[in-house]
């Protein structure tokens, strides 16, 4: 992931953030079991000690290439073994539905607040304590403290420089027919619908579908994933792109930043353009372990588990402990729509007007 | 040749184990879809977008049925009826598309043309993964088919396409018919290749309402609308279908069969060229391609990935013909209401996609079998239930050719009837029960949203491997999976269409 093939000033310095990651990860490792050791005293006399040696059933919604590593080493860590199951974060929310309280899983990983939000609205999800949800802003988790945000991904208009000399202001600049036939977009991906959803949320269905209207009449260009837009802005197909911050520092790390002209535009206006989704977990009120699930969310929220997203996949860290990777503007300069997060759970009807503008299905 | 006598209880039993487990979603979806009454199940059901959708995902199985009918045949006719040589080389190619999930040759043509989505790519690559169905059931007719009524006809003054068309097929009719009613299920029944392709059919909506929706009420309400479309399907093929000739009167049929020179096959060759070209070379040029462009593979997880298919195509196949042979016999040799529900409640049941399936058995499993939950019997269980059919309709066909006089003789001799079924009709019916078996490896080793969901935790099958690199559009890590998955398939496929057409196991 960090092998860089230029050796730039950039390099440089992501080696030197590397570096001390590596620091905080072994340095993490410790603070993190002696966190869960704290707070398991309050319960019993040697808590920690119970833990170790104990099971438990993840639901992961994050894929494995990215979600194995971090879990391997939060079983050396603490000694609790992790069994996970991968899948599609909705997927996994459909099967814990079916599953109802006799779900085997004691924690749910999900890619999208949404999907939290329905398994939390099902009444499947415990409170979490307060130690953990102080850790996260409010409006990163859920109003009933059920769920917690992990990691936060912002929206961005990627363009290319060659072509772009300025890039839209606003989601509504998206419309002018200057741009016709030049926007890339991936109409199946999850973050797109997010965003989608949050543009109802934020400005009512009618607005919402004025907007798509007037995107669709603009010709946005269709790509299978994310990673393709981005792959086409920077190679010229399209001047614009609507999809997530991290692509392009994926791109980066993989070609060397000489070999980029693809640039992220933030539009940082309060509006779903600028919205930030999250990746998060909820512990399901079946488990019987949810000690042990509890010493997971802490270890995902350490200064090991947020370094762990910020480098590897240039996430933005939720806990104050660890800032984002330097190139990318703060949380609080992104200025993302003050909206409940778990109302993005609005998915299917997102869906349907998807399919009634055209911008989804043929 | 109808027979009214009462099927024994040794066969009986048996064939009503395999119905209740073909039922296991239906009560899933009826149960789920009641929770919150009757009164929401219709007005679900009739909302204005239904009708649309429905109109779409059978529009999309007509043309994909039509077209896999016409290919089929078509290619089945050049493999018996055409001089070519190295019959059974082509035969064996043309197969070869079975050895391929609908997903992955879906990804191959879209990344290969971006703009090929929609009705007509998903269309294609519909035709392109379903038509053996067809040919293999036609050819092995074709070539069971007595020529010499096409020479009466000839003889009669008709010529050669004539007696194609008003002869032969005729005679072949109702092995097109039983594919046909296959492919068009499987049609009504595929995500894979419908979302890739983007085109929002039944199944897209009933996926959106479990994935996007979280709503498993209403997705169980909306397979209904499956189940009643699978209904109609299969009446309607049973009423064409009509019964099953066999040869009556003295002699046996002339075995050498009058083949077409090339030149007159020459429209035929250009299908068949088509066929493997468009079925089986885009899809394994993409995987070589992608594998080539990959980084190093990782060869141990590839090796423990083919053993884990391996493992669980040949449990799936095992268990599926078991359970399948008691009903194909009841089917082909004890006609009657009872087997008709029997064969029909089989059948209703690939329509379904493979996530209702998994969710029914994740439905009753949880309750009802909370030791085998997330292990492989619950695995290979809710994959027989989706291959129940494909298996029954190839012991069924197998039985129905074999003739009914080598039974009768051997029950005049004082064989008990089960006696006669092991001794008689079990060993005539092999080289169907080998294809279905065959086709049921075929169908578990590319399975994917079933086993995602009932596979035990940390299992990792060919599909599963494919699915998580496409997730993260590692297309070089997919190649290896990619090619390992349909070299692996190639073999149940080789046997398969031999064992079918050239019947090597008697």
């Amino acid at each position: 992931m960090f092998s860089f093939t230029q050796p730039t000033k950039r390099t440089l310095r992501h080696s030197v953030i590397a570096a001390i990651a590596a620091v905080a990860l072994t340095a993490c490792g410790g603070s993190s079991s002696s966190n869960s050791s704290d707070t398991s005293a309050t319960t019993t006399q040697d808590g920690a000690v119970d833990l170790r040696g104990q099971t438990i059933t993840v639901y992961s919604g994050r894929n494995e290439t990215l979600m194995a590593p971090l879990f391997a080493q939060f079983t050396k860590d603490t000694g609790i073994t992790v069994d996970i199951r991968y899948g599609d974060s909705g997927e996994m929310a459909a099967l814990i539905l079916t599953e109802g309280d006799k779900s085997p899983a004691d924690l749910y990983f999900s890619q999208d607040a949404g999907a939290l939000g329905a398994v939390e609205d099902a009444g499947l999800l415990a409170t979490l304590p307060d130690d953990i949800t102080t850790l996260v802003e409010p409006q990163y988790r859920s109003t009933n403290n059920q769920w917690i945000a992990t990691s936060g991904r912002a929206r961005v208009v990627v363009y290319n420089t060659e072509l772009v000399a300025t890039p839209p202001a606003s989601l509504d600049e998206l419309l002018d027919p200057q741009w016709k036939g030049k926007i890339g977009y991936a109409p199946s991906n999850a973050s797109w619908q997010s965003f989608v959803t949050a543009l109802r949320v934020t400005r009512g269905e009618d607005a919402a579908r004025t907007w798509l209207e007037g995107f669709a009449a603009n010709q946005p260009v269709a790509f299978e994933k994310n990673g393709v837009v981005r792959d086409a802005v920077n190679a010229g197909e399209v001047s614009l792109g609507l999809i997530n911050h991290y692509y392009l520092y994926e791109l980066i790390s993989k070609v060397g930043q000489d070999n980029v002209v693809a640039k992220n535009h933030y539009f940082k206006d309060g509006e779903a353009g600028s919205l930030v989704n999250i990746a998060g977990v909820g512990i399901l009120t079946s488990s019987s372990k949810s000690a042990a699930a509890q010493a997971l969310v802490r270890y995902l929220l350490s200064t090991a588990g947020q370094s762990y997203f910020t480098l590897r996949t240039f996430e933005y860290p939720m806990t104050p402990g660890v800032i984002p990777f330097y190139e990318l503007p703060t949380l609080e300069e992104l200025n993302p729509p003050a909206i409940d997060l778990a109302d993005l759970r609005s998915l299917e009807t997102t869906q349907a007007m998807l399919s009634e503008v055209g911008l989804l299905t043929k | 040749m109808t027979r009214l006598l009462r099927a024994p209880v040794a066969l009986a039993a048996p064939a009503l184990l395999a119905v209740i487990v073909a039922l296991v979603p239906l009560v899933y979806l009826l149960d789920t879809s009641l929770q919150r009454g009757l009164q929401s199940v219709v007005s679900e059901i009739f909302l204005s977008q239904t009708a649309t959708l429905v109109a779409r995902s059978l529009a999309l199985t007509v043309v994909v049925t039509l077209a896999c009918a016409i290919v089929g045949t078509i290619n089945a006719w050049f493999v018996v009826r055409s001089s070519v040589p190295l019959r059974a080389l082509w035969l064996m190619l043309l197969s070869m598309p079975l050895a391929i999930p609908s997903y992955l040759s879906a990804f191959a043509w879209i990344t290969w043309i971006p703009s090929f989505n929609g009705f007509f790519g998903a269309a294609l690559v519909l035709t392109l993964a379903s038509y053996p169905y067809v040919m293999l059931p036609v050819a092995a007719m074709l070539r069971n088919a007595d020529p010499q009524l096409e020479d009466v006809a000839r003889s009669l003054g008709v010529g050669v396409f004539g007696a194609l068309m008003r002869v032969t097929l005729r005679q072949i009719a109702p092995a097109i018919w039983a594919g046909s009613l296959l492919v068009a299920l499987y049609v009504v029944s595929d995500f894979g290749a419908v979302a890739v392709m983007r085109i929002e059919t039944f199944t897209w909506v009933i996926y959106g309402a479990y994935r996007a929706g979280f709503d498993p009420t209403r997705a169980a309400t909306l397979s209904l609308v499956l189940i009643a479309i699978a209904l109609l399907l299969v009446v309607v093929e049973r009423r064409v279908r009509g019964r099953t000739a066999q040869r009556v009167g003295a002699g046996t049929a002339r075995v050498s069969i009058q083949r077409s020179p090339l030149s007159v096959a020459l429209p035929a060759l250009l299908v068949v060229v088509g066929s493997v070209g468009f079925g089986v070379g885009v899809p394994v040029v993409s995987s070589i391609t992608w594998m080539r462009n990959g980084s190093a593979i990782n060869w141990s997880e590839v090796w423990s990935t083919i053993g884990a298919s391996f493992g669980v195509g040949a449990l799936t196949g095992g268990a599926t013909v078991l359970l399948a042979l008691p009903v194909g016999i009841l089917i082909a040799r004890f006609k009657g209401r009872l087997t008709d529900f029997t064969e029909g409640a089989v059948y209703v049941t690939h329509s379904l996609p493979g996530i209702v399936v998994a969710l029914s058995v994740v439905y009753f499993g949880i309750s009802f079998a909370r030791p085998l939950y997330q292990q492989i019997p619950l695995l290979v269980f809710g994959q027989m239930i989706i291959f129940l059919p494909l298996v029954v309709g190839s012991v069924r066909t197998s039985i129905e050719q074999s003739r009914t006089v080598y039974e009768d003789v051997s029950r005049s001799l004082g064989t008990s009837r089960m006696n006669t079924i092991f001794r008689i009709t079990i060993p005539l019916a092999m080289p169907g029960i080998a294809a279905g078996g065959a086709l049921a490896v075929l169908g578990a080793v590319k399975e994917l949203p079933t086993t995602l969901i009932l596979r035990p935790t940390g299992l990792d099958t060919l599909a599963t491997s494919i699915w998580k690199y496409s997730s993260v559009s590692d297309f070089g890590a997919i190649g290896p999976y990619a090619v390992a998955l349909m070299l692996l398939a190639a073999l149940p496929t080789a046997i398969l269409s031999t064992v079918t057409v050239l019947k090597v196991v008697r």
